[in-house]
């Protein structure tokens, strides 16, 4: 359930960046790769926003697909177990090329 | 077109469907979109743990501390494999960091060997926190005098989810996985096994009691991580325990080059 303190963290950056704008929607980009559940992460941040600034704004995620390259062959696979193996030449040499992400990418503020 | 319209259909902005304000390719598939205004943020969000990992970590540097974040399930064997270390590093300067939810349990059992201990209880103060981060460590390490170390072993809150994703500025990560714990692992908690630089297999002796295939564990483990070191070990018997010190000296020797990577270096993990 590291979920709530992660919310804290997010709250912290929304409210900085929103400075003291009304928000609506905060989008988080999380990659495949991350140990972090979306839903958990929604449910969470309706309780770490509510009776503050924040209470009544949604937190939209987009999940990342994990992606690697091989090293030797180049080819890049997009894994949808976490195997981290190339779908060509079955090389484990590779490079994580997407699935790390964890940011958040853009606040929709409310019209006021 | 009301306040909130959707969509749905996954059509692309084109032109001449403009919104008036500015569209950022990031982090809109939400398919909503009001008159409101967009602004991109595009900040990484364990920006300030690892902030602090850093300083964590320059903090290490500058007194020739080398630092293991010690990760595990509860119940790993963790404790005890760290105490067994402890009575054959006995010219290594070691301190520990000992996160716990509660209790000094587990510090006490380390005490009388040799190591300077510094106990955080995540449940005091902390909001009973699943794992360390950044910050909680940063105050574990003023009640320890780094510059008389060598060595300094954090040892994790028993948890394969949440410490994972934390960087507290250590040098390499070594989790402790014990055989009785299941096969499948590796493929159930990929993140944690994939973070590691060391995984120590332990209770090995109780294999001839178990049906479990250390091969098949084996398998699972690669497929999620191919290059960490394996040490099997056992605190009862011993086994690998020796092993396990050589591979901490090894990381305590200053490294000719002065290269962080020849070290492992795990606190650039969590950027994207």
């Amino acid at each position: 359930m590291h979920e709530l303190s992660i919310c804290r963290s997010i709250s912290d950056i929304v409210v900085r960046h929103a400075a003291g704008r009304p928000v609506r929607i905060v989008h988080v980009r999380v990659g495949a790769l991350r140990q972090i559940v979306p839903d958990t992460l929604v449910y969470c941040w309706s309780l770490v926003s509510a009776d503050t600034a924040l209470a009544g704004s949604q937190l939209c995620v987009d999940s990342v697909p994990a992606a690697i390259r091989c090293i030797p062959c180049e080819h890049v696979t997009t894994l949808s177990e976490p195997l981290i193996c190339c779908s060509r030449c079955g090389g484990h040499d590779i490079e994580v090329v997407a699935g790390e992400e964890f940011l958040i990418t853009s606040l929709d503020l409310a019209e006021v | 077109m009301g306040r909130f319209h959707r969509h749905d259909d996954g059509h692309e902005h084109g032109q001449g469907h403009g919104h008036g304000h500015g569209h950022s390719d990031l982090g809109d598939h939400s398919g909503y979109r009001t008159g409101g205004e967009r602004i991109e943020v595009l900040e990484r969000i364990f920006d300030e743990n690892d902030h602090t990992a850093a300083a964590n970590r320059a903090d290490f540097d500058s007194a020739g501390v080398t630092a293991i974040n010690v990760m595990s399930s509860p119940g790993a064997g963790k404790t005890s494999l760290l105490a067994a270390a402890l009575r054959i590093l006995t010219e290594t300067r070691v301190g520990i960091v000992e996160g716990d939810i509660e209790t000094s349990i587990d510090a006490d059992r380390l005490s009388g060997l040799g190591a300077t201990i510094s106990l955080l209880n995540t449940a005091n103060g902390f909001g009973g926190e699943c794992h360390l981060d950044a910050p909680m460590v940063r105050s574990a390490l003023s009640k320890l005098d780094l510059t008389a170390l060598d060595l300094l072993l954090i040892e994790n809150v028993g948890n394969l989810v949440c410490p994972a994703e934390f960087s507290v500025g250590e040098h390499a990560r070594a989790m402790v996985y014990s055989v009785t714990e299941g096969e499948e692992k590796p493929l159930k908690y990929p993140v944690m096994f994939r973070s590691a630089d060391l995984i120590l297999v332990n209770k090995v002796d109780l294999l001839p009691h178990l049906d479990y295939d250390i091969d098949i564990f084996f398998r699972n483990l690669r497929a999620v991580n191919p290059t960490a070191a394996v040490l099997e070990t056992s605190t009862r018997t011993g086994r690998g325990v020796a092993d396990f010190c050589d591979w901490l000296r090894t990381r305590c020797t200053p490294d000719p080059e002065g290269s962080a990577a020849a070290r492992g270096d795990t606190t650039a993990r969590s950027q994207p």
